[in-house]
C-alpha cells in the first residue's frame, strides 16, 4: 500500500509513519505542502491508496489541496489530520471530500481507528 | 490589565491534552498569573501568532534539558537539539497547543506558522497593550511555561 503524508512538520510525518507502519506492507511518500503533494501525486505511477493531509501549510493549504485532488479523483481515501477543530472547519473539509477527520493531538490507536474506517482491507 | 479566564482555560486544557496524548507525560499546572516583567529566562521557545477575532501570540518556553526530554518523548527517539528536527518538533508542540485551544476560545481565529527561538537565557517580551498570562507547567521531565498574550480583536 502506498501512503502519501502531507504536513509541513517533519516531526508529524515521522509520528504518522511510525504509527501507520502497523498497517503492514506500507510504502510512504511525503510532501511539506499542497503544491509539493500535487507534484508527488502526479509523479507516482499507480497513485496512492491513502493520503493524509494537514490543513495549515505554506504555499497551498490542505483544504485547497483536497479540492484540487477531488476535482480529478473521487476515489482515493483522504484523511485530514489537523488542529482545526471548529465544526465549520470539519464541515468544510467533509464538503471538500475528505473521508475522515483526525484532530491533533491523537493517540496511535485513535489515528489507526480512523484510518481503518476508510481502508476496509486494512481493518 | 486583566484577561478573562475564558481565554486562559482553553490553553491550560490544551497544554495538558497535547503533552499527555503525544508524549505520555502529563503536566501539572500551577496557578496562572499575570506577567509584569520579562525576568523568566528560557533556552527554547515555540511562538504562534493569532489573527482574526483574537490577536496576539502564545509562546511555550522551556529550559534546554526539559525541551530535549519532551521532544524525545514526542518523537520516540533521541533528537539532536542542534538539528532541524528538534526545531520542527518544538514548533509542532506550539502549533498543537494553540490549535487545540482555539476551538474553545469562543471566537473565530486563525493561527500562523510557528516560529522557534533557540538561545540560552532568552526572555519573552510582551505587548504592553495586550494582557499576558503565564501558565506554569511541571512535568517529570522538568518545568516549562505557556505564555498567553492575546485579546479579542474588537
Amino acid at each position: 500500500m502506498k501512503i502519501l503524508l502531507v504536513d509541513d512538520s517533519r516531526t508529524m510525518r515521522n509520528i504518522e509513519k511510525k504509527i501507520l507502519a502497523d498497517l503492514g506492507q506500507v510504502e510512504f511518500a511525503e510532501a511539506g505542502d499542497g503544491e509539493e503533494a500535487l507534484g508527488v501525486i502526479g509523479a507516482t505511477a499507480g497513485g496512492f491508496q491513502l493520503i493524509l493531509v494537514d490543513w495549515n501549510m505554506p504555499n497551498m493549504d490542505g483544504i485547497t489541496l483536497v479540492n484540487r485532488i477531488r476535482s480529478a479523483d473521487k476515489n482515493t481515501p483522504l484523511v485530514m489530520v489537523t488542529t482545526e477543530a471548529e465544526k465549520c472547519r470539519i464541515l468544510e473539509a467533509i464538503k471538500a471530500g475528505v473521508n475522515n477527520y483526525v484532530l491533533k493531538p491523537f493517540t496511535p490507536e485513535g489515528l489507526l481507528e480512523k484510518i481503518k474506517h476508510v481502508l476496509p482491507a486494512a481493518a | 490589565m486583566k484577561m478573562s479566564v475564558k481565554l486562559i482555560m482553553p490553553f491550560v486544557n490544551s497544554t495538558i491534552n497535547v503533552f499527555t496524548t503525544m508524549t505520555k507525560i502529563k503536566p501539572e499546572i500551577s496557578a496562572p498569573h499575570l506577567k509584569e516583567d520579562a525576568h523568566m529566562t528560557y533556552d527554547v521557545s515555540g511562538i504562534i501568532g493569532f489573527s482574526g477575532e483574537i490577536v496576539g501570540s502564545v509562546v511555550v518556553s522551556f529550559q534546554l534539558a526539559t525541551a530535549q526530554s519532551l521532544v524525545n518523548a514526542l518523537v520516540g527517539m533521541e533528537v539532536d537539539p542542534q538539528s532541524l528536527d528538534f526545531t520542527d518538533a518544538i514548533g509542532e508542540l506550539a502549533n498543537m497547543i494553540a490549535g487545540n485551544a482555539k476551538k474553545d476560545l469562543g471566537l473565530m481565529a486563525s493561527i500562523g506558522v510557528s516560529n522557534v527561538l533557540i538561545g540560552h537565557g532568552h526572555t519573552i517580551g510582551r505587548l504592553s497593550a495586550v494582557p499576558c498570562v503565564v501558565i506554569p507547567c511541571h512535568t517529570s521531565a522538568g518545568d516549562f511555561a505557556v505564555e498567553v498574550n492575546i485579546k479579542p480583536a474588537a
